[in-house]
């Protein structure tokens, strides 16, 4: 069954009275539990595909059904409230929030949600341990590698119990060993939750780990494959 | 169609939550603060001193304008004075009111009020051989007017009056101008009460030197008991003056005594009195509002220019947040929350430190030396800078910056309820 479905989607941007079709009639469409990689060349589409995919940019044309919600007829506040329950976000330089601990950032959403402070803990206590980052629990960002940032930034992605997670280039900033773990970690999350992975990448070792890679060139798929 | 609800754990009650997150916020806002220590303390400190420099001069201000009422006050009017009617449009003889206990009982009667003593006042011309001059003459009760104005200390010669005394004393001015001195005789003409002739020859007692220079030079006190002989005013008052302990005690002591006093009398504040001196306070106050006026929008604009800092460093934050789900009001929120913790730890740190340091200042004030002392003493002041504690100099500043910090507050409340989350993530 689709979780994502994406119909003829357009994005163009106007930079300097130049037209730039940064996403040119995409179809697509994502299952439940695909982890999917979407590659291509810089100024491919990969971001602004993701963006439109997390709500955060709206197209020009076309549709995006998630559950089949249509993303284009909710309101701003009903958009973000979509997010906080569908949508999982992994971006590429982790952005947590600086002034809160590790638990504290991967609770954040969860308090968005208005989760009890019991289930918070829980749930937030058993995501670190899964990235495994228990026993950092208590440490700020700043007190943290990037590869260990990146990890509190998909348990995070992950609290919300999400329908899927957009990862915007993961492992773009980490090391070779962070970027293993990480994959490693997503992948298990991937099979044990079931939760959906897409990401856009350039990273080879992520296109390794893909069971699906979407390869865009100026702005339309010109290969979908799955992997057995 | 969103998602079903069997998908999402049982929230708990939204009252608990409501308080969970509002507790959250404010964690997060107070953590946001102390980000970049620095600027934030420079901040809070500019708020601080603002706050110190204003306080400080609005307590020298209002201590300054204390003292000044309280010294109108003794001077003459009293705090409140009863008169007939029509008196004080006509200061004429003709416009007093017969003395009667039942309204000195009825003013008493009123627990706010310390005292009451009785003044006759008229005009006549004071002669001494071939020199006249006018001269405000009052009959006052020696005991209850010295326990008011104090006029024995400003005795420059001879002794203060008694009881029933037949003599007067005489502003040092206008005895100079009579060449007049103590045990001397002066000579009064005037018209008394309904025309009668009223012409008499006075011993002196006494001579001042009155703070007012123009009460210096026309000056006559008599007692009461002959003022209303010489006036053939018997039993007869054009004032009954009455004090209170304090100005804001006076306001309520005033509105109790305009209710039960009526026709044929009219009770009035010293301000309705002596206009010219609320007004002199309004203009110096207008001033002082002006100078920190000015002090307030120095430090608006440094608080200003932190939040808009703040603001530029966070965007792509932000964008996060709202990403991930945060609604922007609850955004705002937390912000709203950032700039009013700036302004509140500025206004205490301020208050906390100005007050000690204003009551010190309070019970000692600061004196003042060569000329400004002597200035200040021809015009009847005690050469001091004095200082008040009054709750309006605390009270003042805590409204000015909070008023100025939700006003500050507004810009980071419209601008994050404007963010658009993608371009806030390419920041």
């Amino acid at each position: 069954m689709n979780i994502i479905e994406i119909t003829h989607l357009h994005k163009t941007y106007n930079e300097s009275e130049v037209k730039v079709h940064a996403v040119n009639g995409v179809n697509l469409n994502f299952e439940a539990g695909e982890f999917a990689a979407i590659v291509g060349p810089s100024g491919s589409g990969k971001t602004t595909l993701l963006n439109l995919l997390g709500g955060l940019d709206s197209p020009n044309d076309g549709k995006i059904l998630i559950d089949k919600t249509d993303l284009s007829e909710l309101k701003s506040s009903d958009l973000i409230k979509f997010r906080m329950k569908n949508i999982g976000f992994v971006f590429q330089s982790y952005n947590l929030i600086p002034v809160l601990t590790a638990q504290e950032n991967v609770e954040f959403i969860m308090h968005l949600q208005n989760r009890s402070k019991q289930e918070r803990e829980e749930r937030s206590m058993e995501l670190l341990r899964a990235v495994g980052l228990d026993g950092r629990e208590n440490s700020r960002p700043n007190k943290l590698s990037g590869g260990q940032q990146q990890r509190v930034a998909v348990a995070r992605a992950l609290a919300s119990k999400p329908k899927f997670v957009l990862a915007d280039e993961p492992t773009a900033n980490l090391d070779s060993k962070s970027t293993e773990q990480l994959l490693s970690i997503m992948e298990e999350l991937n099979r044990k939750e079931n939760i959906t992975f897409i990401f856009s990448t350039h990273d080879q070792r992520v296109v390794n780990k893909a069971r699906r890679v979407i390869t865009l060139e100026d702005g339309k798929v010109i290969s979908d494959e799955r992997k057995r | 169609m969103i998602i079903p609800a069997s998908n999402y754990p049982k929230y708990p009650g939204k009252r608990k939550v409501k308080y969970q997150n509002m507790g959250t916020n404010i964690k997060l806002a107070w953590r946001n603060l102390w980000r970049n220590k620095r600027r934030t303390i420079i901040t809070v400190a500019s708020i601080f001193f603002g706050v110190l420099l204003s306080a400080y001069m609005t307590s020298m201000q209002e201590g300054s304008y204390t003292k000044m009422v309280d010294i109108v006050v003794k001077f003459y009017s009293g705090y409140m004075q009863v008169h007939q009617e029509d008196y004080w449009e006509n200061k004429s003889i003709n416009n007093t009111f017969e003395y009667k206990q039942d309204l000195v009982d009825q003013i008493l009667a009123d627990k706010d009020i310390d005292f009451v003593i009785p003044r006759l006042e008229s005009y006549g011309l004071a002669s001494s051989q071939e020199l006249t001059k006018g001269a405000m003459i009052f009959g006052i009760d020696p005991k209850g007017e010295n326990h008011l104005t104090k006029i024995s200390d400003k005795l420059s010669a001879g002794n203060y009056l008694q009881k029933k005394d037949d003599g007067v004393i005489l502003g040092q001015g206008l005895a100079n101008y009579l060449r007049l001195n103590v045990n001397d005789t002066l000579v009064i003409i005037s018209q008394g009460y309904h025309g009668i002739s009223a012409a008499d020859k006075f011993p002196i007692r006494g001579i001042i030197k009155h703070v007012s220079p123009e009460l210096n030079k026309s000056i006559v006190y008599m007692s009461l008991h002959k003022c209303q002989e010489f006036f053939s005013a018997e039993n007869r008052l054009s004032s009954l003056v009455i004090n209170v302990a304090n100005n804001k005690i006076m306001k309520r002591a005033l509105r109790h005594l305009k209710r039960k006093i009526k026709h044929p009398y009219s009770v009035m504040s010293w301000e309705e009195m002596q206009p010219e001196v609320v007004q002199q306070i309004e203009g110096d106050r207008a001033g002082g509002v002006i100078m920190k006026a000015i002090l307030y929008i120095v430090i608006a604009f440094g608080i200003l220019g932190t939040i808009m800092m703040m603001m530029m460093e966070r965007r792509r934050e932000f964008g996060v947040m709202i990403a991930v789900g945060m609604q922007k009001r609850k955004l705002a929120s937390i912000v709203f929350f950032e700039t009013l913790f700036i302004g509140l730890l500025g206004i205490l740190s301020g208050l906390v430190v100005s007050y000690p340091i204003l009551l010190l200042q309070s019970a000692n004030p600061i004196p003042l030396t060569g000329q400004a002392a002597q200035l200040m003493e021809e015009f009847g002041f005690e050469p001091y800078m004095f200082f008040s504690t009054a709750w309006v100099v605390f009270r003042q500043q805590a409204i000015s910056v909070s008023i100025i910090t939700l006003i500050i507050a507004i810009y980071p409340v419209i601008s994050i309820l404007r963010i658009k989350e993608i371009k806030a993530l390419r920041a």
